[in-house]
């Protein structure tokens, strides 16, 4: 089990949490013109790599903030959680 | 019965009190402190079973969790229990255990047989034959595979002990009571830190308990004991025994399990029989101690051969000879420890030594003491079957290749020592990495990846002094990172033997023309030629190997094997042991209780029930539940003899006919609430929003970006920057974190919040011709004519002073409204419906009429709106706004949901309007068609329908508007039937939803 730092709680057990996603993905603006590619790219497409990742969690049983957690998916290392709207 | 190996009066067990146990059925005495395992030696009692492919006789081979055989079924409290360790499991008045793995008895057992065809069981055997040919597998191969094997058997019955979980967090965690246990735990907790310490078995002490040492001016035993009471009294301690740590998880988490009430003949009332601790530990300290290796010669598995160290515990902690014409073969100096023993409880054992003549502390003392050695020595060959008669020894070479004249002397036991392996399982758990210690020639921990030092003999230290100054400077320095102190404490003096190399050697060479089995594993009986053979088909990694071979697997983990295995490659492919490696650590370390990981998660526990206010009252008007997530719901209210159809007939007629009133607080509600509430809503329904009055609800669908429909539910406007939100029952949860997503990530210019109100509100649907009647009495200062609240109109009145919401939408098709109060008031509203609905025939009824009458009106809900049905299939085409962008709207366009054939929603009716249709039936047009029939759809819903007395049902089949008035079949293969039907629309009840607006 994960111990994930909410950016807003600090640091808690992962069964407080849900798993979010890629969050390097970003939803294309509303009302714009896109190509069936890009939007599958945003749908459907993820790269699911061995490493570092950056993904979205959501604290549920907690603040219900969503957040950002650089994670290694292979060895399960945090590097850093982030507000959803700060980069690395 | 007397104990005729029991020693007069040595060990640490209680003479006093006399424990009487059974075992395969004869009674048997034993003493408080006693393991099972002690207590059979102590009777003379070493066939335990029969090993697990060839069935042979097996004894013991170790003293606790070292011993890979000593498996048997224990009865206890009427409740059996498999995969027992005998060596573990401690003696308690009326213990009853059974061998397994024999049939019919462990003394003759049919599957002996295959130990004397073995030469048809080699490695392999079982993906080599029972492949083929396939159809043999079930009929045949698999019914005789679990007859003749497993470690026992499990029961059917209900597992009714209690098991709990527990949650805690330290400073450091310390795996282990020995010495360096004991040292890291007293120097750190000296230090004001927050200190677990765990101990496997019932007595703290690890090694101090059997050694010959002096700390400070006590004996290792006098010194683990005062350091374990001094433990135990500090506030910052927790000391646990009977406490195997079994994980090493991510993010220093480590589960333990503690067994509480195991020793005892039942489990106190209101106490668990294991407790699993989940630990989150700052600083772990691996103190796990070393296991004593086998030496590998000829029948090298005959009951009466066991490791010496484990021959020195009985002796030194249970008071118990393992024979009385001991044989002892060793490679080092730890063995001449249990000869000594042997020699002062008045035995005389003869030591076989591999090593060319040397001398030691220890060596020393047993040669004045007059015991015999022979070095150069070793066992080629153990006889007996059920229990070791005699030896044939030999001399061997230096080079440990040729053996001497075969000699042979009697004994009845064989203490084998080949040296120590670290016990790295944790370590190696943790993601740490290993390295190969030539000194040792064993694996130790080295480059750490998570927070945990390893110390004493589990990292490669096996002398005192050393463990006791390297544990009390680990204890005190992982300490200081956490608290910041220096209190730091003195090492105690240490007076040990020294001990003089040992000897690499771990394998005896077979003679001329003899083709003993030499067993490597013994709970997975693989011996020395299953390797070679596996080696020779040409496996050549250490993982594949493992599994051709099962060297390693199951139950014990290759606790004795693993080393002696690796040796073995490493020999024949010509590689050092690192070259080779080692197969990957895996929790758990010891087999865990599924009911321990379950804890007290079961039944009704295993998840919350949540019920409405109104709850009692359902309950003492007969209803009868059903879950809807974590609610309980009311299904249908039973009167007298009345089942379900009755019943959820009953209900429904009366709503189409008078009136009846439905509980639906379980519904989710989520406040919408901000400046941009309403353009949220506008992005989140694809109907549009951006107008809707206050005071005025609206029918909303919402979609996922892949297009698939989300849910659905009616949104009111309460104020201008105020909206309620109602989802389904079953998406509430999942409807709110995508809205916090898209507001916190997406959107996070809306200034916009939503917080859950589910549990805020509790709700009653009237509904009904005569609902209108019995709402004005309710509200009779409020306008309730269809123009002072007309359809999808919404007011906040008070009924009868209590604050109330009235919103006028139907799920029913009938003229409904849903009431809403504070859920403290919920009671007390349905009260007041139910009494003053009297009049007007009222009926409370449950989620099947509510399912009834919705899917006789054709309105969709989860079984159609599945997880795989855009808004075309489902009929909802008419809320998508053409004007703006929504969630999900790009995906619509995909070619596959615009194709004509794409499967939409109908009616479906049977032509005898007489046969229900089971839900999930295949809608197809032939019913004798060859198989695979192809299929058009299938059935979502079924009711009988109140309005026109027939059964009904919603189906979603290709290309469906389409397909009214055409006659198919419905077929179910699971209940056999093959229904002719006619496909109708999916509104069979008003259609122009006239009713809602009357
Ligand atoms: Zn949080």
């Amino acid at each position: 089990m994960l111990f994930i730092k909410c950016p807003y709680c600090g640091i808690r057990s992962q069964n407080e949490f849900a798993y979010g996603g890629d969050a390097t993905v970003k939803r294309p603006e509303l009302n714009k013109e896109i190509s069936d590619k890009e939007w599958d790219d945003f749908v459907y497409n993820r790269k699911s790599p061995r490493g570092k990742h950056l993904e979205f969690w959501h604290h549920i049983s907690g603040c219900r903030q969503w957040f950002k957690v650089h994670r290694d998916t292979a060895t399960h290392e945090i590097f850093k959680t982030l507000k959803p709207h700060e980069e690395l | 019965m007397t104990q005729e190996f029991r020693l007069k009066d040595e060990g640490l067990i209680d003479r006093s009190k006399k424990i009487s146990f059974k075992f395969n059925g004869k009674k048997y005495f034993g003493y408080e402190g006693d393991t099972l395992a002690s207590a059979l030696i102590a009777n003379g009692v070493h066939l335990v079973g029969r090993s697990f492919k060839y069935h042979r006789p097996r004894g013991f081979y170790g003293v606790g969790v070292d011993d890979p055989y000593a498996l048997v079924q224990l009865i206890r409290n009427n409740e059996t229990i498999p995969n027992i360790k005998a060596t573990e499991q401690e003696l308690f008045e009326g213990l009853e255990a059974k061998s397994v793995n024999c049939w019919p008895n462990v003394n003759f057992d049919i599957g002996g047989i295959n130990n004397f065809l073995r030469i048809f069981l080699p490695a392999g055997f079982y993906y080599k034959t029972f492949m083929w040919p396939k159809s043999f597998w079930y009929r045949i191969y698999e019914p005789f595979i679990r007859k003749a094997a497993g470690f026992g058997v499990v029961t059917h019955e209900h597992d009714k002990e209690r098991y709990e979980h527990k949650y805690e967090y330290c400073d450091l965690l310390v795996t282990g009571s020995g010495p360096s246990g004991l040292a890291s735990a007293y120097s750190a907790a000296k230090n004001g830190a927050k200190v677990i310490l765990a101990e496997d078995k019932p007595r703290f002490g690890g090694s101090l308990l059997t050694s010959e040492v002096t700390i400070g001016n006590q004996t290792g035993k006098e010194w683990a004991d005062k350091i374990v009471t001094e433990l135990k009294e500090m506030p910052n301690v927790v000391v646990k025994n009977r406490a195997q740590v079994f994980g090493y998880y991510d993010h220093n988490m480590l589960v333990m399990s503690e067994r509480i009430s195991e020793h005892m003949p039942k489990t106190e009332k209101f106490m668990p029989k294991q407790k699993l601790w989940y630990i989150r530990a700052k600083e772990v300290v691996i103190s796990s101690g070393s296991i004593e290796r086998p030496i590998v010669f000829g029948n090298n598995d005959t009951p009466g051969i066991l490791l010496s160290s484990a021959a020195k515990e009985y002796m030194k902690v249970y008071g118990v000879l393992v024979g009385k014409k001991p044989l002892i073969f060793t490679n080092n100096d730890s063995a001449y420890e249990t000869a000594i023993e042997f020699k002062k409880n008045g035995i005389n054992p003869i030591v076989l030594d591999s090593r060319k003549e040397l001398n030691s502390d220890l060596i020393t003392e047993a040669k004045n003491l007059g015991i015999d050695i022979k070095f150069e020595h070793v066992v080629v060959n153990a006889n007996g079957y059920r229990k070791v008669k005699s030896a044939d020894i030999a001399k061997i070479s230096e080079d440990k290749t040729n053996l001497g004249k075969i000699e042979n002397i009697a004994c009845d036991c064989i203490c084998v020592s080949g040296f120590w392996t670290p016990t790295i399982h944790l370590a190696s758990q943790s993601g740490g990495k290993t390295k190969f210690n030539e000194d040792i020639d064993a694996f130790i921990p080295s480059q750490s990846k998570q927070n945990e030092t390893t110390v004493g003999s589990a990292n490669g230290i096996f002398n005192l002094n050393d463990t006791l100054k390297n544990s009390f400077e680990a204890g005190y320095e992982l300490s200081k990172k956490i608290t910041s102190k220096e209190n730091k404490l003195s090492v105690p003096a240490v007076v040990e033997k020294k001990n003089s190399k040992h000897d690499k050697f771990w394998c005896v060479p077979l003679p001329k023309g003899k083709k003993y089995k030499r067993f490597l594993d013994f709970q997975n009986d693989v011996a020395v030629s299953d390797i070679e053979l596996a080696l020779r088909e040409g496996y050549r990694s250490i993982e594949h190997v493992k599994r051709y071979t099962t060297l390693g697997m199951a139950t014990d983990q290759g606790k004795t094997s693993n080393l002696n295995g690796l040796q073995l490659v490493s020999n024949i492919e010509n590689k050092v042991v690192p070259e080779v490696g080692h197969t990957t650590f895996r929790p758990p370390y010891t087999p865990v209780s599924i009911g321990a990981i379950v804890g007290r998660e079961v039944g009704k526990h295993s998840k919350p029930t949540r019920k409405s206010p109104m709850h009692s009252w359902h309950e003492k008007n007969n209803a009868v539940f059903v879950d809807a997530g974590l609610w309980l719901r009311p299904r249908y209210y039973k009167k007298g003899n009345e089942t379900l159809f009755d019943a959820s007939k009953r209900e429904a007629e009366n709503v189409r006919k008078n009136v009846g009133v439905c509980d639906v607080t379980t519904l989710g509600k989520i406040d919408v609430k901000g400046p941009d509430a309403a353009e949220f809503l506008n992005r989140v329904y694809t109907n549009a929003w951006l107008k809707l009055p206050v005071g005025k609800a609206r029918y909303g669908v919402m979609l996922r970006e892949d297009g698939i429909v989300m849910d659905d539910g009616t949104t009111t406007r309460v104020s201008e920057n105020h909206y309620h939100m109602t989802t389904t029952t079953a998406q509430a949860a999942n409807v709110l974190s995508h809205l916090e997503y898209y507001l916190q990530i997406v959107w996070p210019e809306l200034n916009v919040n939503v917080v859950s109100t589910t549990e805020q509100w509790a709700g009653a649907a009237i509904a009904g011709p005569k609902s209108r009647d019995l709402l004005q009495k309710l509200f009779p200062e409020t306008d309730c004519s269809n123009e002072g609240l007309p359809f999808m109109g919404f007011i906040e009145t008070k009924l009868f002073g209590v604050y109330a919401r009235i919103f006028r939408i139907s799920f029913s098709g009938e003229l409904a409204y849903e009431v809403n109060v504070e859920s403290d008031n919920g009671n007390f509203m349905w009260e007041k419906i139910i009494e003053l609905g009297e009049e007007f025939k009222i009926q409370p009824y449950g989620t099947e009429a509510l399912s009834t009458l919705r899917i006789e009106m054709g309105h969709v809900a989860g079984s159609e709106l599945d997880g795989r049905t855009t808004p075309f299939d489902s009929s909802l085409e008419g809320l998508l706004s053409k004007k703006k962008d929504f969630i999900g709207k790009r995906s619509l366009q995909k070619e596959a949901f615009i194709s004509p054939d794409r499967e939409k929603l109908v009616g479906v009716v049977p032509l005898d309007k007489k046969t229900s249709i089971p839900e999930g039936s295949y809608i197809v047009r032939d019913a004798n068609a060859k198989l695979p029939n192809p299929k058009l759809g299938h059935v979502s819903a079924s009711c009988w329908s109140v309005e026109y007395n027939n059964p009904f049902s919603l189906a979603i089949i290709k290309d469906g508007k389409n397909m009214i008035g055409q006659k198919l079949f419905a077929l179910s293969p699971l209940k056999k039937k093959s229904i002719p039907v006619e496909i109708v629309s999916s509104h069979y009840v008003d259609p122009k939803g006239e009713r809602v607006r009357s």
